[in-house]
């Protein structure tokens, strides 16, 4: 009976080990970017001559794929990009949501048009900039151009 | 500045099922033993029984595989062990009741609620597919909870056992209302948190190196308080009300990161407290009870003294470092030990090595749910995560805290352990809940997304809508949303500290459409 009873005690621990056993896969099975030294996979350059096909091939590697914030509180986020619009701005509602004094709450939107992304500045307090021009009119993004809403900065990436 | 993503998900399906044996085994393990020690041979009704536990439990596996297949995998292990456990020992103190020529049944009663609760859990798992659609019901919810809470108030219906008014009698059975209560309260704190965090934020004064909010945001503070209050003094039960107040400060904390509504909770919920000390005579009996416990007089009142406090110490004491062993102890010399002293029922019999353990595994249930909490990517998520997971630690605290007198004892329920249908099945709906959150944390997306490019939408809805509108070509009921953002934490960037009202985590939304 003694038996019995350590052994179910011991049998109590196992289960609590085993449940650990499962979680340390939180500690270790986690993949963490940071944003230092992050390889820059759109350096790399095409060789050849540009044959119609591979010219296609390219504008579809082209294709940004993703919008990253590269500075301000929420930098390191990713955005994949699908087939709606991306609206930046620090409503609740947007897609990317940045808790920014300094932004609107509806402050941008990139949307896809035809085969490129188009940013469109939504009437913000602050403006929207790409460098250091103010974005009045819809203009075309292409990836890696750096567009700053309020503290945060976001580009296009493929 | 670092993002943190799981570099594989892996669904855990197989790991759920391996814990899922160990706890079977621990429940039925225990069953057995009971019957061993105390009749000598298996109890009658073991293999239906076990075969029961066993049916449900894998029952359940499945569902989840089939509905919820990236699901936390340790959440169903953990509540089919405590629920075993709870059962076991229920049916230990039915054994004790019949050798004293009682005939209580409360064990087959149980295993009824926990049948009916992993089916309520099933039904979540199976028809919330979403857990986002919940935060269209903020202010329903809200309704809703108001009127169970106020239920047992209503002449007629409500019932008064031991003093408290917290029942409500439904035919032969009676509900606590307040169980269910607490769930639809956090779909409300949750929803209207979310929309109102910002205000929440906005600082103050400075005092004592503190940002205390503004004096008008102290609106929705006060009025949880007073409610609380409310069912202290009417319904009479501590437990309930602190169980309200607790849940929300802690929501508020989440949801606004400000260290001072935890101190104004503190504050208030102590001034509330010392209040209904001194002028509640039931709350006083309480106060006498925990501060005078070994005193003669408490201790042989008759109504309202320190004599259960001080058995189930002396339980515990019994029970020593190993325990006494399933069946060799008598916890069954407490009154009400198979609810609400059932905590030093299992210490008596396992010791201190076994109420540990037990303990333990509480605590991973309620990690998970914060980590589910941290990985979920809306901000109604991570609050309705973080406040059940909250409200079930709150509750072992302060059930555990008061049979052992660190605080004040009260009347609420251990979560799984104790016997008690209303609380069985809110619990089990809490780890539906925990499941079909952690099943839209967990659920890789497919990135990247390549859509083809199409014309800008322009109907953008401009509501703070819960659940954006599924953007596809052909919604139906094959595809499934997709939300996807990465965690960032801000700990190491003190620039971001400036302002952050956010979880902790900063959140961003995108929503596609995959086929399944």
């Amino acid at each position: 009976m003694t038996l019995l009873r350590l052994g179910y005690l011991v049998l109590l621990w196992v289960f609590v080990f085993s449940i650990i056993r499962v979680l340390r896969r939180d500690l270790y099975g986690t993949r963490i970017t940071s944003r230092k030294g992050a390889p820059r996979e759109d350096l790399v350059t095409q060789t050849g001559m540009p044959t119609p096909q591979r010219q296609q091939a390219a504008q579809v590697r082209n294709r940004p794929t993703r919008l990253v914030v590269t500075e301000g509180p929420l930098r390191g986020t990713t955005l994949p990009l699908s087939s709606s619009a991306i609206l930046i701005g620090r409503a609740p509602s947007c897609t990317l949501v940045l808790d920014d004094d300094y932004s609107s709450s509806r402050h941008a939107r990139i949307f896809p048009s035809g085969d490129q992304w188009v940013l469109e500045d939504l009437g913000s307090t602050n403006g929207t900039f790409i460098g250091s021009d103010r974005v009045t009119s819809p203009v075309p993004l292409t990836p890696g151009v750096q567009v700053r809403v309020g503290q945060s900065v976001v580009e296009l990436q493929r | 500045m670092a993002t943190v993503e799981p570099g594989r998900v892996r669904s855990g399906r197989s790991s759920e099922i391996g814990l899922l044996v160990l706890a079977l085994a621990l429940g039925i393990g225990a069953y057995a033993l009971v019957g061993l020690s105390m009749e000598g041979r298996l109890p009658g009704n073991f293999y239906v029984l076990s075969g029961g536990m066993i049916a449900l439990g894998s029952g359940m596996h499945l569902i989840i595989r089939w509905r919820a297949p990236f699901a936390d995998p340790v959440i169903l292990p953990i509540a089919v062990g405590l629920n075993g456990l709870g059962l076991a020992m229920i049916y230990r103190l039915d054994l004790a009741n019949h050798l004293k020529g009682g005939d209580s049944e409360l064990a087959t009663k149980q295993l009824g609620w926990t049948a009916l609760g992993m089916v309520a859990a099933v039904v979540v798992v199976w028809f919330l597919r979403d857990h986002r659609t919940l935060r269209r019901y903020t202010y329903t919810a809200m309704v809703v909870g108001l009127v169970l809470v106020a239920l047992p108030l209503v002449p007629g219906l409500g019932q008064e056992i031991n003093g408290a008014r917290i029942w409500v009698g439904l035919g032969p059975a009676t509900l606590q209302p307040a169980e269910f209560a607490k769930l639809v309260f956090a779909v409300f704190f949750a929803g209207y948190l979310v929309t109102n965090r910002d205000t929440l934020t906005l600082a103050g004064r400075k005092l004592l190196g503190m940002q205390l909010p503004r004096l008008r945001d102290l609106g929705p503070i006060i009025i949880v308080w007073l409610a609380s209050l409310a069912i202290l003094v009417f319904e009479r039960d501590l437990g309930t009300s602190l169980l309200f107040f607790g849940m929300f400060v802690a929501m508020l904390y989440v949801a606004t990161e400000r260290i001072s509504w935890v101190v104004i909770g503190l504050t208030l919920f102590g001034g509330g407290a010392i209040a209904a000390a001194s002028s509640l005579a039931h709350v006083q009996g309480r106060f006498n009870g925990w501060l005078h416990a070994m005193d003669d007089e408490v201790f042989n009142k008759a109504f309202g003294g320190s004599g259960q406090l001080v058995r189930g110490l002396y339980g515990l004491a019994n029970g020593g470092l190993f325990g006494t062993g399933w069946g060799e102890g008598r916890p069954d010399l407490v009154p009400y030990a198979s609810s609400d002293f059932i905590v030093t029922s299992l210490g008596e019999e396992l010791g201190l090595t076994g109420l540990l353990a037990i303990l333990a595994m509480y605590l991973l249930f309620v990690e998970r749910g914060m980590r589910i909490a941290i990985g979920t990517r809306d901000g109604f998520g991570k609050l309705l995560a973080g406040g059940i997971a909250f409200v079930v630690a709150w509750q072992v605290f302060v059930v555990v805290g008061g049979v052992t007198r660190v605080i004040p004892l009260t009347g609420l329920t251990m979560p799984f352990l104790a016997y008690g249908g209303s609380s069985l099945l809110a619990n089990w709906i809490i780890v539906a809940l925990m499941l079909r959150i952690s099943d839209n944390a967990r659920r890789p997306t497919p990135l990247p997304l390549r859509g083809g490019a199409r014309e800008p939408e322009h109907d953008d809805d401009d509501t703070d809508d819960a659940v954006p509108a599924v953007r596809g070509d052909s919604p139906s009921d094959d595809e499934t949303q997709v939300v996807r953002s990465v965690d960032v934490h801000d700990a190491g960037n003190p620039g971001s500290a400036r302002r952050n009202p956010g979880t902790g985590t900063t959140e961003t939304e995108i929503i596609g459409t995959v086929d399944r």
